[in-house]
């Protein structure tokens, strides 16, 4: 039996979404393009659920497209932004922490393409100093990426003061990868140009994503195909996950609404206890998003600390699941240069599925670890 | 400081003060259609006076109430309210919070409806004004002529009212005051837009569509059901008739000159809508005819066409441009609907070279020589009738989302 704390990477799917999900996958497996009744039926509940979701990220119904998974709604917004907007320049600014759809998507874009990045540096609280944002701005930026809450240290960008800036400039887009805020803390898509969501981290199904675009924002479709979400992705749509978007973002930002306050304490108390244990440091930020924790033992490497604490039956992650491959954290090495640090992160990731046994034992078990192997 | 808690929305009427002796009942109807309009807000309480309809808001968002409230004809403007004791500090603080976090340039206008009230209007507005500019100056600044805010400062009898943002009601008359009409709808643009001007002067629509099913699809059906539904919030609910008019057509199409297709059409269009209207108790027929859009509408046909009816017609887009008319459709959401491909009626069959100065003989022939009436009779016992509201979609299918 494991504990599971890993909820950054991927959350167990929600009951309801599930059973909600096999009767559409069963009953309307037409395809939702057909023009007999049945067909028109399946259109229709995926335009509802595309009008809920809207409604629920207080957008409208046109500016949702669906994708299949978060990283395909990133690469839909920098090489859709790219491939339709090159004309106007071909500069775009990132943090130096995104995520490695957008890391890669920008490699692409420079490779291929012959696009200039700039990165901005984040400090030691994981965020990126707007005064650097607005030297970097220029004349043929075409493109802001910035996250709203980094996956590894949990930070949270100063996107409205992004916002207020990049405003400044029309021609510019600005793109927040959105999948660590949803459910987890309070986030506004007002003047975000282009926002991706991803289902699999708000308790829902694996394969299925959204990218926010708004109205005005013009983009080139990445997978060509049918007319499939307003021409921007084709591939017969996978109505029944689209469909249960809906369900699923309503109930996670109804779960975040009724939990908040719990997360917090958890998060709180977990800090406080790590902060006792010799040998161990903090990374993550103090006003950071309560549902991530990552810290350093300094005297255990994430791979040992990871191994013990699977063997005492509790799963957490050393740096994002994404790049797992790597043997340090990008992130935190943005943040600290320390190598004893570095070769230790671990990410804690705190759900309201957690009762407070959970995070005590938790803790207990990372004391021991320290111990035995510290 | 906490968000500012407005307690009322103050409803101004539009036309109405002009109507005498029915003053009383439309002020009646437009409280009952305020209250179907709101019927998802079970806090309101509503009061009327001889003035100003009162929406007691216990606790409910007023931003959310704007856009509904944008939608119910009759309403010249309203206002989010704070009430106050006729007391100048009270009055003097309530301006206060309720200028806060704005930006622009203001203007207090202060009414003094009840002359007991010890201080004049003029000096009201200095004292308001001045402690505003002291608390939220710079962002604020004074401007008489040309204001962004205007505090307009009510002090009655009991209480003062106090009010900044005024927002623009849709004007004309409350939905139902002014009898029934039927409304030809086709799924174009213009016929949407003709129902909502009749009902913004007052007058209920209810619909009748002509489906040529197998030659129309579902989807062109579905459409006219959704364009139902958003001109729907108008009037809280409307009647959709849908006829059966293939047969009809074939019959047009086997036994008339391919040329006089069109206005032979109408012409049985024109009387299945009186007999329906009739039936319904309308007192019109109104659709979205606009002079020399198409052949049909030219005036000449317009004459030939009418000539089958013996009822009002009404073409409330006659005499607009298609791009005035657009823009209506645009504003109350009916355009990108209304513009998905989907044939019609209308649109199927198109003769290559239909006639534009039809002869109102050549039309009475066709009908004495070939006896229509068995068609229109069997359309007419084959009718199907919806009743749609604005939630019509939405309560499908509910537990999936």
């Amino acid at each position: 039996m494991y504990t599971y704390f890993d909820y950054s990477s991927t959350t167990p799917v929600n009951d309801d979404v599930l059973n909600t999900y096999f009767k559409v996958l069963k009953k309307y497996y037409v395809n939702s393009d057909s023009i007999y009744p049945r067909g028109v039926e399946v259109y229709n509940l995926m335009e509802k659920a595309r009008e809920k979701t809207a409604s629920l990220l207080n957008v409208l119904a046109k500016e949702v497209i669906f994708t299949c998974s978060g990283s395909e709604a990133n690469n839909l917004a920098i090489k859709g932004t790219a491939l339709k907007r090159m004309s106007y320049g071909k500069h775009i600014i990132a943090s130096n922490v995104e995520h490695s759809s957008v890391e890669n998507s920008l490699k692409w874009l420079k490779e291929y393409l012959g696009f200039e990045v700039t990165y901005l540096p984040v400090n030691q609280q994981g965020v990126i100093e707007t005064a650097d944002l607005i030297k970097a701005l220029r004349e043929d930026t075409i493109l802001v990426t910035v996250m709203y809450v980094n996956n590894e240290s949990g930070a949270v960008m100063p996107i409205e003061e992004i916002k207020r800036i990049v405003r400044k400039y029309p021609a510019c887009y600005l793109h927040c990868d959105c999948v660590q805020a949803v459910g987890k803390i309070d986030f506004d898509l007002t003047d975000i140009d282009l926002a991706s969501i991803s289902a699999h981290k708000i308790y829902g199904l694996k394969g299925s994503g959204v990218l926010v675009k708004k109205q005005h924002v013009q983009i080139a479709e990445v997978i060509s195909g049918g007319q499939q979400e307003f021409h921007l992705r084709g591939g017969t749509s996978n109505a029944a996950a689209n469909i249960v978007f809906a369900k699923t973002l309503r109930l996670a930002l109804e779960a975040f609404k009724a939990n908040k306050d719990r997360i917090i304490q958890y998060h709180d108390y977990l800090l406080q206890e790590l902060k006792k244990l010799d040998k161990v440091v903090i990374n993550s930020p103090e006003d950071g998003c309560p549902a991530v924790v990552n810290f350093s033992c300094l005297t255990v490497t994430s791979q040992v600390m990871m191994n013990a604490l699977s063997l005492k039956g509790f799963e957490v992650s050393a740096s994002s699941t994404c790049d797992s491959s790597l043997n340090i954290s990008r992130v935190i090495a943005q943040m600290y240069q320390q190598p004893e640090r570095l070769q230790g992160t671990i990410r804690v990731s705190i759900s309201h599925l957690h009762v407070l046994e959970d995070i005590k034992k938790l803790i207990e078990a990372i004391r021991e670890c320290v111990e035995e192997y510290g | 400081m906490a968000k500012l808690v407005y307690e009322y929305i103050l409803i101004r009427y539009g036309e109405l003060t002009t109507k005498g002796k029915n003053k009383k009942d439309f002020i009646k109807r437009l409280a009952d259609n305020m209250k179907l309009a709101l019927s998802d807000f079970p806090a309101l309480v509503f009061e009327r006076t001889r003035d100003h309809i009162y929406i007691h808001l216990n606790g409910t968002d007023p931003d959310r109430l704007i856009p509904v409230l944008k939608k119910v004809f009759g309403i010249r403007s309203f206002a989010k309210t704070l009430k106050v004791d006729n007391d100048i500090e009270a009055i003097i603080q309530a301006g206060k919070d309720i200028m806060e976090g704005k930006e622009g340039t203001f203007k207090v206008i202060a009414k003094r409806a009840n002359k007991n009230f010890e201080i004049s209007s003029d000096k009201v507005n200095r004292m308001v004004a001045s402690e505003i500019l002291k608390n939220h100056g710079p962002a604020l600044k004074v401007d008489v002529h040309n204001p962004d805010y205007k505090l307009i400062v009510e002090i009655r009898e009991k209480n003062t009212y106090l009010m900044a943002e005024t927002h623009l009601g849709a004007q004309g008359f409350p939905v139902g005051v002014g009898a029934k009409a039927m409304l030809m709808l086709s799924g174009g643009i213009d016929s949407p837009v003709a129902g909502y001007l009749m009902m913004k002067r007052g007058v209920e629509i209810e619909c009748i569509h002509y489906a040529s099913m197998p030659y129309t699809s579902l989807e062109a059906l579905n459409k006219v059901k959704e364009l139902t539904r958003l001109i729907s919030v108008y009037q809280g609910q409307i009647r959709l008739h849908i006829i059966p008019f293939t047969e009809t057509q074939l019959q047009i199409y086997r036994v008339c000159d391919e040329s006089y297709a069109i206005t032979m059409m109408r012409r049985m269009m024109y009387r299945l809508a009186q007999r329906l209207a009739e039936k319904r108790r309308c007192l019109a027929i109104v659709n979205g005819e606009s002079i020399g859009q198409v052949a049909s509408q030219t005036l000449e046909s317009m004459a030939v066409i009418s000539d089958a009816a013996d009822m009002p017609v009404i073409r409330p887009c006659a005499t607009m441009d298609k791009l005035e008319i657009i823009n209506i459709a645009k504003q109350i959401g009916t355009y990108e609907t209304s513009i998905l491909p989907y044939e019609d009626c209308c649109t199927i069959f198109t003769p290559k070279n239909p006639v534009t100065k039809p002869k109102k003989e050549k039309c009475q022939w066709y009908e004495e020589k070939y006896d229509f009436e068995p068609f229109l009779q069997k359309a007419l016992e084959n009718v199907e009738t919806l009743i749609i509201n604005p939630a019509t979609r939405s309560a499908e299918n509910e537990d999936l989302f």
